[in-house]
């Protein structure tokens, strides 16, 4: 752009009518011409080539590597702007919950990768993999209703950008982590979400019974006390399209976390893969 | 008597230039995760007089199907745009320039009086500083534009970690549309900002490129009183 250096303090404008119909030609050939043109060339080819390096900038941005659909770069914004997240994320923040009487009747659906093959709710089994090894433990949806009830009224957020006020109905992930010890490598319970257990592992994967659909959370949101394994809506069995027999809510992520007719949950000390997140999609997504 | 005259300092056309395409990637990154959910039109009822947008602009531009494109730009550009819109802020703080861009008690109606003049009603314009009434309010309007887009950006991105911002803006849903409505008055400024400096002339758009502008400067016992005032004093 400009290349002239200019006086640190403003030299001041004063007063004067508006330029329009004042003759304003500076004489030809004159030294203030001259000065004039030199300082315009200078500054407009100054602009055009900053404008071209911008161009280029962009350009170069938008032709790297690819990671997981979007440039690296533009990826690795993405993962920052995700540990800036975590870093300000409090557990003691929670979504506005609301009256019952707002939710919706009809809950939308969108999606259904996971659910499309059959199942047999009878013999379903939620089977969880101890992060400490060995063999998965297998939960029926029995055990899960044993675990405290909780309903709360929160608004799921598509990512596309809808939104709707649902009543849901489930047990806290934190309270099965704290029954069921499995998310901390020696085994220990999960007793105060402000104070888990050292070796609590960092990630949780959550799979679909066909592997069709799969999310990962950060642990800090799977075990914020909005964060639900869903059984009900509306006071409701979930309906197949809803993800019966059991499913994830949690008002910390846009819906594509949400996942419906959980198979298989792990955790892990990297981030799990993410359905959405493979397709150019922030793996954070949180709110 | 004729002479270059300092109008617009270095950092404010690099501020000024920067923003450009910055505010217009932000836009158009926009447009693409708003097509996601394209629900608002102006209208009441069953009647519809404009829905944003028809099916022909997204024809025209391609907008769809772009949405996990669009976030990851709008997330990255957004960065940008607040950094510079935040230093242009502390420059203008800093350097005094903002003795010429913030309203006075005069600016609205002198504002008045340009709008008139510059709709052919009026014949005199009035007398400005470096900025005219309309200007200033228009150039301090944007500001806030920017600021409010931002925080109901931030409304929108985190809306339980700063559950505060997004209730006190009305709630998830409230602060979606005035983001939206923020992007139509940058439109609107853009159409009003350019037609005026198409109308201003070369002289007065060279000098956002290369900081100058030719003045016929008054001299003599009526110019130079005139010439000694404080850029604040009608302030």
């Amino acid at each position: 752009m400009a290349l002239e250096p200019t006086s640190t303090s403003a030299q001041e404008i004063p007063p004067h009518p508006s330029p329009d119909g004042a003759n304003l030609t500076l004489p030809p050939g004159s030294p203030l011409a001259r000065e004039a043109a030199r300082r315009t060339r200078r500054s407009f080819i100054g602009l055009g080539l900053a404008g071209l390096g911008g161009v280029l900038g962009w350009r170069y941005l938008l032709n790297a590597p690819d990671a997981d659909g979007i440039p690296a770069p533009f990826r690795r914004v993405l993962d920052a702007n995700g540990r800036l997240s975590a870093a300000y994320f409090r557990e003691t923040r929670l979504a506005p919950e609301f009256a019952k009487s707002m939710a919706v009747r009809e809950v939308r659906t969108n999606g259904s990768a996971g659910l499309e093959s059959d199942i047999d709710l009878a013999a379903w089994r939620l089977a969880v993999q101890p992060y400490g090894g060995g063999k998965p433990q297998k939960f029926t949806l029995a055990d899960i209703k044993a675990l405290p009830r909780v309903e709360m009224t929160t608004q799921l957020k598509c990512i596309e950008g809808w939104s709707i006020i649902v009543n849901w109905t489930g047990a806290r992930f934190a309270d099965f982590l704290a029954k069921y010890p499995l998310a901390s490598r020696s085994g220990q319970p999960l007793t105060d979400i402000a104070r888990p257990p050292a070796d609590l592992a960092p990630y949780v994967s959550l799979v679909t019974p066909d592997e069709e659909y799969y999310v990962g959370l950060d642990m800090p949101s799977a075990i914020h006390p909005q964060t639900l394994l869903c059984y009900e809506i509306n006071g409701q069995p979930l309906s197949l399209e809803h993800g019966a027999p059991l499913r994830l809510v949690t008002p910390l992520k846009y819906g594509i976390k949400h996942l419906k007719r959980i198979g298989t949950i792990a955790f892990a000390d990297t981030r799990p893969a993410d359905y959405w997140a493979e397709q150019g999609y922030d793996w954070d997504a949180g709110h | 008597m004729k002479k270059l005259i300092e109008k617009h300092p270095l950092a404010i056309r690099w501020f000024h230039w920067v923003n450009f395409p910055v505010l217009l990637l932000m836009i158009w990154s926009g447009l693409w995760i708003y097509w996601a959910n394209d629900v608002y039109r102006i209208g009441w009822g069953d009647t519809t007089l404009y829905k944003f947008f028809p099916q022909s602009f997204y024809d025209m531009v391609h907008l769809d199907h772009k949405l996990a494109q669009g976030m990851a730009w709008h997330f990255v550009l957004m960065w940008v745009f607040f950094l510079n819109g935040l230093l242009y802020v502390l420059y203008t703080l800093f350097s005094g320039e903002w003795r010429y861009l913030l309203p006075n008690r005069h600016s609205f109606r002198e504002a008045g009086q340009v709008i008139l003049h510059d709709l052919g009603l009026r014949k005199a314009a009035p007398l400005v500083q470096k900025y005219n009434g309309a200007q200033r309010l228009a150039y301090t309007a944007v500001i806030l534009m920017g600021v409010g887009s931002l925080l109901t950006g931030l409304a929108i991105y985190k809306p339980t970690q700063f559950g505060w911002l997004t209730q006190g803006l009305g709630g998830y849903e409230a602060a979606r549309v005035q983001h939206f409505v923020l992007t139509l008055g940058y439109v609107l400024f853009f159409v009003v900002h350019v037609a005026q400096v198409g109308r201003a002339g070369w002289n007065n758009f060279r000098s956002m490129v290369a900081g100058f502008e030719v003045a016929d400067v008054p001299t003599g016992p009526a110019g130079a009183p005139l010439a000694r005032r404080e850029p604040d004093s009608r302030a």
